[in-house]
């Protein structure tokens, strides 16, 4: 069934459809290595947006002719599952989904060393499992996490939120309802500890005035995700870190 | 000039190490004076050099590296070699034979077929052409005998241990020849089977308990473990 469209978007103490403030963002759920058989993976929660992300690489680059002779070449596959939306979707690429692969691609390479892995590929695949908005962000953020864990060299790590404009008022981390009921949608991905925007996008109509908020409030969020993405990392790797000071003295 | 982390603090890619007058080593790079780490690690400062050292990642080839990789490809006077590594390394066969190799009157399957593994020696890379490798040196050359384990490379600074602690622990307790190339594969060659597989499940804990403490104890235990479990 499809839900029709909601009377009211953010009710009059101001909260939104699922109860969060307006510049709150979703329970953000990540985890570093999921796959047994991936160089470097990720899976990371927006709410109810749900991403799989396998990092293959740097590896040796079929066809040949594809290869760069000064750097890697980094390729991007965003996918969502036919189960991942509440109408089936065709499992073929779609037109939106090709586009978000360039774009998902574009954000992520100012942050890689491309050029420390000359004529090969970096391959990251995107599986969207479950799509509540916001799956661009999840997906970009998920993808930087994979990069890490497979240890290809970054500047840094890239988080990305979306900002949205919902009955006239900025909101941070778009779900679905917002999304398509609301008047814009503004994704921003960015290397938060460079300070530097590597993915912006909008949809929809802001005033000049609205979008300096919008980003401002989007850079915000993307903090956020950034501190949780670090954790992640840490919760995955550090355990063995602690007993590594160890191991080293007792040799 | 300060320095924002302790020693072997873990660092994610992007957090900022150190400003000043240092030098940037592996997974670092710098930016004016600022020091960034690239990589998942552990941060460290020696003399001037900051340093993180990666907790995964692929093998890179480096000059005098020991490998070990199997043949997947042979050509008129050269073989193509899987070094476990995003780059296939080359191996000509002058840099194999102690004579030189005629491909009119030799077949060079004769000496390495495709899935036969060679120790070797890498003789030059610069990211540019495919690094190229040697075994003409003692101790290099085709396998014959043994088995190879092949562990997360960068696990393997762990099976050497201090000063080759580690793995000079493992040849003593079980007499197995050992050898541990930088690529992630190991050879091991004992009197019996049985031996070279108390070594193999001895790898396969350091891998699993890299960081653990007093992990060459541990390790000494199960190999006792295992030696008195089959004499028994």
């Amino acid at each position: 069934m499809l839900s029709s469209a909601p009377t009211k978007l953010i009710s009059d103490d101001g909260r939104r459809a699922d109860g969060r403030r307006l510049d709150q963002l979703r329970e953000i759920k990540m985890e570093v290595s999921t796959l047994k058989n991936a160089d470097g993976s990720a899976y990371v929660a927006y709410g109810k947006t749900r991403v799989m992300v396998a990092v293959y690489g740097p590896r040796e680059l079929h066809p040949k002719h594809l290869a760069l002779p000064d750097r890697a070449i980094l390729r991007c596959r965003y996918h969502m599952a036919p189960f991942s939306v509440e109408v089936r979707k065709s499992p073929a690429p779609s037109r939106r989904e090709i586009e978000l692969s360039k774009v998902i691609r574009e954000a992520l390479e100012p942050a890689v060393f491309t050029e420390l892995y000359p004529r090969t590929s970096i391959d990251v695949f995107i599986e969207v499992l479950q799509a509540d908005g916001s799956t661009r962000c999840a997906s970009i953020t998920a993808a930087s996490l994979a990069l890490a864990d497979a240890g290809v060299a970054m500047r840094d790590l890239v988080a990305a939120v979306a900002v949205g404009k919902v009955e006239g008022k900025l909101v941070l981390d778009v779900m679905d309802v917002e999304d398509k009921y609301g008047e814009a949608d503004l994704p921003v991905a960015m290397m938060p500890s460079k300070k530097a925007v590597t993915l912006i996008q909008m949809d929809g109509q802001l005033t000049f005035e609205e979008f300096k908020e919008a980003f401002n409030l989007a850079v915000k969020g993307c903090n956020q995700v950034y501190d949780l993405q670090k954790e992640a990392l840490r919760r995955h790797f550090a355990p063995k870190i602690e007993e590594l000071e160890g191991g080293m003295s007792s040799g | 000039m300060p320095v924002f982390f302790s020693q072997r603090q873990f660092v994610v890619p992007g957090e900022l190490l150190a400003e000043g007058n240092y030098v940037a080593g592996s997974n670092v790079y710098r930016v004016g004076n600022m020091f960034f780490s690239s990589s998942v690690g552990l941060a460290e400062l020696k003399d001037r050099t900051v340093t993180v050292i990666a907790l995964s990642g692929c093998y890179i080839p480096r000059p005098a590296d020991l490998v070990i990789g199997e043949i997947v490809e042979v050509s008129m006077a050269s073989w193509m070699v899987d070094i476990n590594s995003p780059y296939q390394a080359i191996l000509f066969a002058s840099e194999f034979l102690s004579k030189p190799l005629n491909p009119l009157k030799e077949d060079p399957r004769r000496y390495l077929d495709v899935g036969d593994m060679v120790i070797a020696k890498v003789l030059n890379f610069d990211r540019t052409r495919n690094p190229s490798l040697t075994a003409r040196e003692k101790g290099l050359g085709k396998i014959t005998k043994g088995i190879v384990v092949e562990i997360d490379v960068t696990k393997i600074p762990r099976v050497i241990g201090r000063r080759g602690s580690m793995v000079s622990m493992l040849k003593k307790e079980t007499g197995c020849e050992i050898i541990v190339g930088q690529n992630g594969r190991i050879w091991i060659s004992g009197k019996t089977r049985e031996d070279e597989m108390i070594v193999m499940e001895a790898i396969k804990k350091i891998e699993r308990e890299a960081h653990t403490s007093g992990l060459t104890d541990r390790v000494r235990e199960l190999i006792l473990k295992m030696k008195k479990s089959q004499g028994g």
